[in-house]
């Protein structure tokens, strides 16, 4: 059988104004359980991907299918239903007087009976480390706390799609390990669960299925991590970060010291330290 | 004049159900001409540290002195005194005008793009120096400065500052207070979200800035950024403070490190990892991979 696409963009174009052109023409495939990674550097149009795929903006061009469905005016709101944001500055997307209201609001969208509302609040609160904080007023949080509620609504609404538009970025290292563990546990428990993540934390990039590389609005790459990152060169040139020992090798050979180049801490402690 | 923190404790909603002491018996002296990190889990008190240091909070318990200017709350009032004028029997008045604070200590705050407003790129730039009393031409050549400060050309200076990218409004918001060339500049995780070209940019003008006699205080999270660029380190936790120390201090305290989950930079862990099997490299000049690279040069042509 063949796999089904959650997320689907042909031919994309798009301009904040006439003048402009934010997005040339970009097509990708998103299959559905995929953990989508997109990366480019600040401006190249990756947020502004992530406000068509939602129907917050309308493209110039092309088309954009959420299963298979070509969003349009009559059916955008049907198809964002299946779909969560999360954006960059939590501030922008909250709306309840405390957190447990906060996560509470798209639940009451959704019409869930209030019975079960406060468990289904509990249980998303602690996925996110956030259950201590249910009475407290979001503007007393910290940005990161705060992001953590604002994964903890969307994630309650079970979307199909969740769209993450650097949403760990403000997280300190321990906040950001602790939520995309998170969001690996919530695939594994739900593996038809599409990922679109637009970060600029390598890392994830490397562990995620399949990686879009967006400069200036063009499509660059588009591949597995091995593909995408196997060119250092192209992605330094891109402004994109690049795993340690690929930026080690290339330091050690602008300094004629290639016969140390490495690919792990272990081989370059045995090939230095003798 | 350097900047000190006597005892301060700060409570969010004072009086409310939803009181929360985010700052715990601070004590801190922050010397002139220093290139500081504050560090800390999220909700660990550094971003209500920082709003002390331009007298944005006004601490709840305690003393914040900022150069010559001393706040602090009495019998619930708000007290700004200039020690200048208080040593000085002619000046009746002792209080200084709150403006003159911010000036000397410029604050960049999270997320700064979020509070671009104007219709142009310059004139959201001129709002600062204006405000100060800056006339239209003065501010004009100032915001011509910033804006080649942070890495912008003068025609972003006609642009609508909405129709930029976020990392270009950063820029644009970074310039507004650098452009009143405080003597303090304070920024709270000024480097969140940024490309790493990006990121290094924006380190440099920070470097620059210090170089060039000024204090630099920044909130961040990335420890590359610690071990690169910056002289102190402070570590905050659950609004209190933990340790005032060095980068490098910091990165050899393996058990602080477990006890306040900070992770060294990976760049640092192969240094020692080197050092422990016997190459000769000093520790103490390692600050990135390319400063990695010269001390292996150095150790294998000696």
């Amino acid at each position: 059988m063949e796999e089904n696409i959650s997320v689907e963009l042909e031919n994309i174009s798009f301009g904040y104004s006439k003048e402009v052109t934010n997005i040339d023409n970009i097509s990708f495939k998103v299959k559905e359980g995929e953990y989508l990674t997109l990366i480019g550097h600040n401006g190249s149009g990756k947020s502004t991907i992530a406000r068509l795929i939602t129907g917050l903006l309308l493209q110039r061009k092309g088309n954009i299918k959420i299963f298979g469905e070509t969003m349009t005016d009559d059916n955008v709101l049907k198809l964002r239903k299946d779909i969560g944001i999360i954006f960059q500055n939590p501030d922008n997307q909250f709306i309840g007087s405390t957190v447990r209201d906060d996560i509470a609001f798209g639940l009451e969208n959704d019409c869930v009976p209030e019975d079960e509302m406060e468990g289904i609040i509990q249980e998303y609160a602690a996925r996110v480390g956030m259950d201590e904080y249910l009475d407290k007023e979001p503007s007393n949080l910290s940005g990161g706390q705060k992001q953590r509620v604002a994964i903890a609504g969307a994630l309650a609404r079970h979307p199909k799609i969740l769209i993450m538009d650097e949403s760990t970025s403000m997280l300190d290292p321990k906040g950001k390990r602790g939520i995309l563990n998170l969001i690996h546990k919530i695939k594994e428990n739900d593996p038809l669960l599409t990922i679109i993540s637009i970060t600029h934390d390598i890392q994830e990039a490397y562990n995620s299925d399949h990686v879009v590389v967006i400069s200036k609005g063009r499509k660059i790459l588009d591949g597995t991590p091995d593909e995408v990152f196997a060119d250092s060169k192209k992605m330094i040139d891109m402004k994109l970060d690049i795993p340690f020992f690929k930026k080690l090798n290339i330091e050690l050979e602008k300094s004629d010291l290639s016969k140390y180049k490495s690919n792990s801490l272990e081989s370059l402690v045995k090939k230095l330290c003798r | 004049m350097p900047i000190k923190l006597k005892d301060v404790s700060y409570t969010y909603s004072q009086k409310t159900p939803f009181a929360f002491e985010a700052l715990k018996h601070v004590s801190l002296d922050i010397k002139d001409h220093s290139f500081l990190a504050l560090i800390g889990e999220t909700g660990s008190g550094k971003s209500t540290l920082v709003q002390h240091l331009n007298g944005l909070l006004l601490p709840t318990s305690g003393e914040v002195q900022i150069s010559n200017y001393m706040l602090s709350i009495e019998n619930g009032k708000r007290k700004y005194v200039d020690l200048n004028k208080s040593q000085n029997k002619k000046y009746r008045k002792k209080q200084f005008d709150i403006r003159n604070l911010r000036k000397y200590a410029g604050l960049v705050f999270q997320f700064p793009e979020y509070q671009l407003f104007e219709e142009t790129v310059l004139k959201d730039i001129c709002f600062g120096p204006k405000n100060f009393g800056a006339t239209d031409q003065e501010a004009e050549m100032m915001a011509k400065e910033a804006i080649q400060l942070v890495g912008l050309d003068e025609s972003y200076l006609s642009r609508s500052p909405f129709e930029l990218s976020g990392g270009e409004k950063r820029r644009v918001a970074i310039a507004g207070i650098i452009a009143l060339n405080p003597s303090v500049l304070i920024l709270d995780e000024p480097t969140a979200g940024l490309d790493p070209q990006g990121e290094r940019e924006m380190m440099e003008l920070f470097k620059k800035i210090y170089d060039a006699g000024k204090t630099v205080i920044l909130v961040t999270h990335n420890m590359d950024i610690v071990l690169k660029y910056v002289k102190e380190v402070i570590v905050m936790k659950k609004g209190e403070m933990l340790a005032h120390t060095t980068p490098l201090k910091l990165f050899q305290d393996e058990k602080f490190l477990i006890n306040t989950a900070i992770e060294p930079p990976f760049v640092f862990k192969v240094a020692r990892e080197l050092i422990d099997n016997g190459l000769d490299i000093e520790l103490d000049k390692i600050k990135d991979i390319s400063s990695l690279v010269k001390e292996i040069e150095r150790v294998k042509h000696e």
